[in-house]
């Protein structure tokens, strides 16, 4: 083979799935590793190909999602409104189900956010490099994935004025949050999460911004980013802070990956009711968040990619990569279903054993069968590869996913509470219109502000994906030019960077 | 290639937005915690009344007990607010043709109240029991401070959610013998020993309830 040739010649070739043709790059090759970046040489082409989203007018596409977005968002805030004008009564709440689809959809944004930092922070200390592709809108994703989150607790309240009090803050009627509840430490776990995420997110961003920056045709523009940009350079000195600093923010992060879903599962796993208290709840939790996330990503990756061109920078192995761990995680959740059954009969308590047959064959049973053949039956697909590869196929599973994962959040809330220890006090929860709108709304919120990331910012780590193509590899054919990721336009004219790369030992999942 | 840089003056401004930006959060919580206390905006309230009445006259000079006015505060959860034929009690013989109270007598003859003006008001969702209090050894002057010396009426406490709450956590200093319960010159921290005041707690069965709805019913 030659290092010369068009490098999705490297590994199999192209080849065509239901009208989508696409290059095949999942296959580790025998010398090097798998491009992952296809079709481009040169640096500035990355530069470009990223930057044009965010200069051009974007496709009608984007125009007709965002009059959608808009549209719903809209909803929201009407529903939002009446509630806090109304009352909490508006929802379908009632005595023993006290927590219905507001903390359901809680839950459920924390848990899509998981994907997001687990790509930027972990796969980052684990050096694994395919990350570079998606980990800029997988942040983005994380942050107003966790803006939506924030959004239900402070209107569940019900006064919303008082929302304040959730926070530890001296005042005259000497009142403090109970600090002994997990809801206390879910606003320290969810703030925490949602500030280094933002940082995390923003400093990643810097070097991109000031490309944009250095880019930027209108006077506004320029400033705009140039502000933004903080006044980045691109020198050595510039890039060296900023490399230590992401590493510390990458260290920061990752503990939170696992203890925010942790910690959002002692809401449930502290306290005293039938099927929310088991020990098995953080890493099921953690589990089911990260396999949320990942299929969350896969969703907005699929039509971002197709819509804005940027084929050759999130690539098949990209996807690939990501179905293999939403196939990993949708097996954990599956085991977790199970342990959680076989513990309800191994204890032989009665109330557990009572909570997961009745969720299983109760009021709620469809719920919970929707669950079930969601998040347990549906990524067993990914077991094959065609399926891993088909883009019409991943994008219908990773809707499939998304549903399953809200199911499970309204399945261990509502089934368990409307049906506790006492037979007396059972009832039935019946969303309103205005459950429905509020969860619709919230996806109004996060399409809104996802499409103007897309539109406005680097949708891609530029600095970062170039630091994987070959051009950035020292010991390459055209060695003097490369490493200099600081300049865009730093590319040597008319190189041909050579796709092999001696240190392939390296992991690459 | 024109590109947007921070002109080099804006480095002047790097250490007053560092300043800025790390001083802001401490003044507002400074801000919020003493400006919105209702320390600041409540206590020292003094409404003009429609009548000149004066407490630092009635009671500081001429020596009348609260109770005289106020007559169901150690039996009801309010003090009353007298009504006017309580002034004429006097007034028919004392000052009667004094102009200060042309609005009384007006009162007395038209039987319309007069409008005084409140000034403590405790918020519809807090309960308080004036009798509770006063039958159990805190004094007047505990709450309202040297209304003998007022001539016109004003908040002497902020009535915070706090304020009640450090007495019920702490009620020893508070409390004095029912005798003088109206006395407002007398003060116990002065006129009784620790363990005398001590033994009032025994003595009144006090043990104040800090939960949630012993107020918020």
């Amino acid at each position: 083979m030659s290092s010369s040739s068009d490098p999705s010649s490297k590994s199999a070739g192209k080849f065509s799935t239901k009208g989508f043709t696409e290059t095949d790059n999942t296959q580790q090759p025998t010398t090097g590793r798998a491009p992952l970046v296809l079709n481009m040489h040169k640096f500035g082409e990355v530069t470009h190909q990223v930057c044009r989203v965010a200069e051009n007018r974007p496709p009608m596409a984007w125009y007709i999602a965002f009059v959608i977005c808009l549209s719903m968002l809209g909803f929201l805030g009407f529903c939002v409104t009446y509630l806090i004008f109304t009352g909490v009564g508006v929802w379908g709440l009632n005595n023993p189900v006290m927590w219905a689809y507001d903390i359901t959809n809680f839950v459920f944004w924390v848990g899509i956010g998981h994907a997001g930092t687990l790509i930027s922070a972990i796969l980052f200390l684990f050096r694994q490099k395919w990350r570079t592709g998606i980990n800029r809108f997988a942040e983005a994703m994380t942050i107003f994935a966790v803006v939506c989150a924030g959004l239900f607790p402070g209107i569940h309240v019900g006064r919303v004025w008082l929302a304040y009090w959730l926070f530890p803050i001296p005042n005259s009627m000497e009142m403090w949050p109970q600090f002994r509840s997990p809801l206390l430490w879910d606003v320290f776990a969810v703030s925490t999460y949602f500030t280094v995420s933002l940082v995390f997110w923003y400093v990643g961003m810097i070097p991109d911004l000031a490309t944009l920056r250095d880019r930027a045709k209108g006077r506004f523009q320029q400033f705009a980013y140039g502000l933004a940009s903080i006044g980045w350079r691109g020198s050595m000195r510039h890039w060296h802070r900023y490399e230590v600093a992401y590493l510390l923010l990458a260290a920061l992060a990752t503990p939170l990956v696992l203890s925010v879903h942790s910690v959002v599962s002692f809401d449930f796993a502290v306290s005293q009711v039938p099927g929310w208290h088991t020990t098995i709840f953080p890493p099921y939790f953690v589990a089911g968040a990260i396999f949320s996330g990942f299929a969350m990503v896969v969703s907005l990756a699929v039509p971002a990619r197709q819509l804005f061109g940027l084929k050759d920078l999130i690539t098949m192995r990209h996807l690939d990569n990501m179905n293999k761990i939403i196939l990993l995680t949708g097996c954990m959740v599956g085991y977790a279903y199970s342990m959680e059954f076989f513990i309800a009969w191994y204890s032989g308590a009665m109330y557990e054993k009572f909570a997961f047959v009745n969720r299983a064959f109760g009021q709620y049973w469809w719920a919970y069968w929707i669950m079930v053949s969601c998040n347990v039956i549906t990524p067993q697909l990914f077991w094959f590869k065609a399926v891993r590869t088909s883009i019409p196929l991943m994008f219908i599973l990773s809707i499939f996913v998304n549903v399953g994962m809200w199911f499970e959040r309204f399945v261990i809330i509502v089934t368990s509470l409307a049906n506790d220890f006492l037979p007396s006090s059972w009832d039935q929860f019946v969303p309103t219109w205005v459950d429905i709108g509020t969860m619709v709304g919230a996806f109004g919120l996060f399409g809104t502000l996802f499409l103007l990331f897309c539109r406005y910012l680097p949708m891609i780590a530029i600095a970062e994906v170039k630091a994987v193509m070959p051009e950035a590899n020292p010991h390459a054919e055209h060695a003097g030019h490369a490493g200099h990721h600081g300049d865009d336009h730093g590319a040597p004219s008319g190189a041909i960077p050579a796709l092999r790369e001696p240190r392939s030992a390296e992991s690459s999942l | 290639m024109s590109r947007f840089l921070f002109p080099r003056w804006t480095n002047a401004l790097l250490p007053f937005i560092i300043v800025v930006g790390a001083t802001l959060p401490l003044y507002a919580a400074f801000v919020v915690a003493y400006g919105f206390s209702p320390k600041t905006i409540d206590a020292g309230y003094q409404p003009t009344q429609p009548v000149p009445y004066s407490h630092a006259l009635h009671v500081g000079q001429l020596g009348m007990d609260c109770r005289y006015c106020h007559n169901t505060v150690d039996r009801a959860a309010f003090a009353a607010v007298p009504p006017t034929q309580t002034c004429m009690n006097c007034h028919t013989q004392i000052q009667r043709d004094s102009p200060k109270l042309e609005k009384i007598r007006s009162s007395y003859e038209t039987g319309m109240p007069m409008e005084w003006v409140k000034v403590h008001k405790l918020p519809d969702y807090s309960y308080f029991n004036h009798s509770a209090h006063v039958n159990r050894g805190v004094g007047c002057v505990e709450c309202h401070g040297r209304i003998d010396q007022m001539d016109v009426v004003y908040r002497y406490s902020p009535l915070a959610m706090g304020w009640c709450l450090e007495c019920h956590r702490k009620p020893v200093d508070r409390l004095r013998p029912v005798s003088q319960i109206t006395n407002m010159g007398w003060d116990q921290r002065v006129e009784m020993t620790r363990e005398e005041r001590e033994s009032l707690v025994t003595l009144y069965h006090i043990n104040p309830s800090e939960n949630c709805s012993t107020c918020h019913r």
